[in-house]
């Protein structure tokens, strides 16, 4: 069953993508893109209830025997986080029906997204270094062609900036492996995890750093995020959503799995390294955001803020604090996909996201505002959303730590974070627009008023649930982090228990 | 012999990030390609270089004798190479498309995306 079920939301989103790709030059390719969506979200939630009722869910390709051929393993991070990504390209798919022109779906915007979408379930789901490498590359790959599909001369300039600086983090990972290959001789990740612990300290630290840098660009952390605030806010805005949402969190994804399962050898180099990135990382970003005028800059820069919240709960390395980062990830996809989406519609109705050359949101558009202040209250922590428990849980394990400064440093910038949404919000939605006009839902036809908003409410929902009834939620993440912290159970999954059965 | 491609390794790291350090984004392009290739060596020669034991398995056989050479780094190498084939096509596509839009490679007037006045 799980040999069907693990590779299932990939080929879905595949299927989807070269469906999409044939019906591109008419209205079909985007109903094929949510039909494709609303069934990777059914697969990965059949995924999650197996791995939350059976443990970790494994399944060998090609009926090779790990360590020798590409395994794909589910355990609870993982499974939530294809779920995540199921919610995000839904929420996305449905909004890019009324967002996307005419002309970028000819171009294939629908199977580049599809595309994007199962690059990024394959990371969550792979059990193999190299294999991730692949999946990173065909994530890679969507994205550069998402991002400059328009071809405004601002997407140009961005898309130079993204394309090589994140080919230069593809080959830092790439040498790393091979490294790590020449080092242990394995490549499947619960091999390595055993393997390395033979292997020379000194070499696998050294290799450890090369990783770390390496999904440092990924994730964009302090002093490696320059490309990111360059260019989230050029191409389309539910492509922008989609990026904001997944790409950089599958960098923190692979941290999390690299540095609990592989590199855990010199946890006071590699992750006290993290630690002080990760607090200079909230810092840059928060402040990086204060100084912009532009609605998606604002919100690129608080994605790195952001970031560093969630390599922090890594670098603290306790249950507690794991479990803050597992919520964390979850919570900031969510929230943050959905302020794209809420900057696209405002674009639309009042004509820029220049925050100054716009305005009079809240008087004509309540409902917009609405909508906006949800997710951005729940990106600053506000009781009783999502952020809220999120930072409380991350704060409280770095207190637990009597790492004093930290915990300051986290809760400083949560204010700081409420200065930008403030910022947001009074001059965009507050302050009368500066061309006299009243902007509104109004312009917007009834169909496009319901798909560009349903997203946006369902997002805000969803972060709304979590922050009330938080539980559920924080039981599967501690379950996460306990998995992540003793990956024994991982380790014994995908090889089989120690002395029996190691080939079948 | 690994001594040999190390070095050869380095030299073309460094090589390549002299190219990087351009401003021009097409010197930094190349630098980029030359340093995936050492990268893609380095691989190769981390598997360990075992000269002329081709890993074949004798007639009848379901294992190669011992000592032979270790095919699974050149997979991967060749893996990466068509991977990194396929970015780079991309990434010069966009370098010269950049180029007619923007009518400049120079790096430090790439400021589209970024404008400088602003407050």
């Amino acid at each position: 069953m799980s040999d069907l079920l693990l590779p299932l939301p990939i080929l879905i989103a595949f299927a989807t993508a070269i469906l999409a790709f044939f019906f591109r030059s008419g209205p079909e390719g985007r109903w094929i893109s949510v039909a494709g969506s609303v069934a990777m979200l059914i697969a990965a939630a059949m995924l999650l209830s197996q791995v939350l009722t059976d443990g970790i869910q494994v399944a060998q390709m090609g009926t090779w025997a790990a360590p020798f051929g590409i395994t794909l393993v589910a355990d609870t991070l993982s499974a939530v986080m294809v779920v995540i990504t199921g919610i995000t390209g839904l929420a996305v798919a449905v909004y890019a029906t009324a967002d996307i022109s005419p002309e970028m779906e000819e171009s294939g915007y629908h199977a580049l997204f599809q595309v994007l979408i199962a690059g990024v379930s394959g990371a969550f789901l792979t059990g193999d270094l190299f294999n991730l490498y692949v999946w990173f590359e065909v994530m890679l790959i969507a994205s550069f062609g998402l991002l400059v599909l328009g071809g405004r001369r601002v997407q140009m300039d961005a898309g130079i900036k993204y394309v090589t600086l994140n080919l230069i983090s593809t080959i830092m990972f790439l040498s790393g492996i091979g490294l790590l290959y020449g080092v242990t001789g394995t490549l499947n990740m619960a091999d390595l995890h055993q393997k390395v612990q033979a292997a020379d300290p000194g070499l696998v630290t050294v290799i450890a750093t090369l990783f770390l840098v390496g999904f440092g660009i990924k994730s964009a952390v302090f002093p490696l995020f320059f490309w990111l605030p360059a260019a989230y806010h050029t191409p389309a805005f539910s492509v922008s959503a989609v990026f904001a949402g997944l790409l950089t969190k599958v960098g923190v994804y692979a941290m999390m799995r690299m540095f609990t399962l592989v590199f855990t050898q010199d946890i006071g180099w590699t992750h006290g390294l993290m630690l002080w990135v990760a607090v200079a990382t909230m810092i840059t970003g928060v402040l990086g955001a204060a100084a912009q005028t532009d609605f998606r800059r604002i919100l690129s820069f608080h994605i790195v803020s952001q970031i560093g919240y969630m390599v922090l709960g890594l670098a603290l390395l306790t249950p507690l604090a794991l479990m803050g980062a597992v919520f964390y990830l979850v919570h900031h996809i969510i929230v943050k996909a959905n302020l794209f989406l809420v900057s696209g519609v405002a674009n639309r109705i009042a004509g820029s996201t220049e925050i100054d050359h716009i305005g009079g949101l809240y008087r004509g558009a309540p409902l917009l505002a609405f909508l906006f202040l949800v997710p951005a209250f729940s990106l600053a922590g506000f009781p009783p959303l999502s952020g809220f428990w999120a930072k409380y849980v991350l704060v409280k394990a770095s207190l637990d730590l009597e790492l004093w400064l930290v915990a300051a440093a986290a809760l400083a910038v949560g204010l700081m974070t409420i200065y930008s949404m403030t910022k947001i919000w009074g001059r965009a939605f507050w302050k009368p627009h500066p061309g006299g006009t009243v902007p509104s839902l109004g312009s917007l036809s009834a169909s496009e008023r319901f798909f560009l908003l349903s997203p946006i409410a369902g997002l805000a929902i969803l972060t709304v649930v979590i922050g009330l009834f938080p539980e559920p939620f924080v039981q599967v993440a501690t379950r996460a982090a306990e998995e992540l912290l003793d990956p024994s159970a991982y380790v014994t999954a995908v090889l089989g228990a120690p002395v029996t059965e190691v080939a079948e | 012999m690994e001594f040999l491609v190390a070095l050869m390794c380095g030299v073309m790291v460094a090589a390549a990030v002299y190219l990087m350090l351009a401003r021009n984004v097409l010197r930094f392009l190349f630098g980029l390609i030359l340093i995936s290739n050492a990268a893609n060596l380095l691989i190769f020669a981390s598997g360990g270089l075992t000269p002329e034991s081709p890993p074949l398995i004798e007639y009848g056989m379901d294992a190669p004798p011992e000592g032979v050479a270790n095919a699974l780094p050149q997979a991967l190498v060749l893996t990466a190479i068509v991977i990194g084939f396929g970015l780079f096509a991309f990434a010069l596509v966009l370098v010269y498309r950049a180029y007619q839009t923007m009518g400049t490679l120079d790096s430090d007037e790439m400021r589209l995306a970024e404008p400088e006045d602003r407050a």
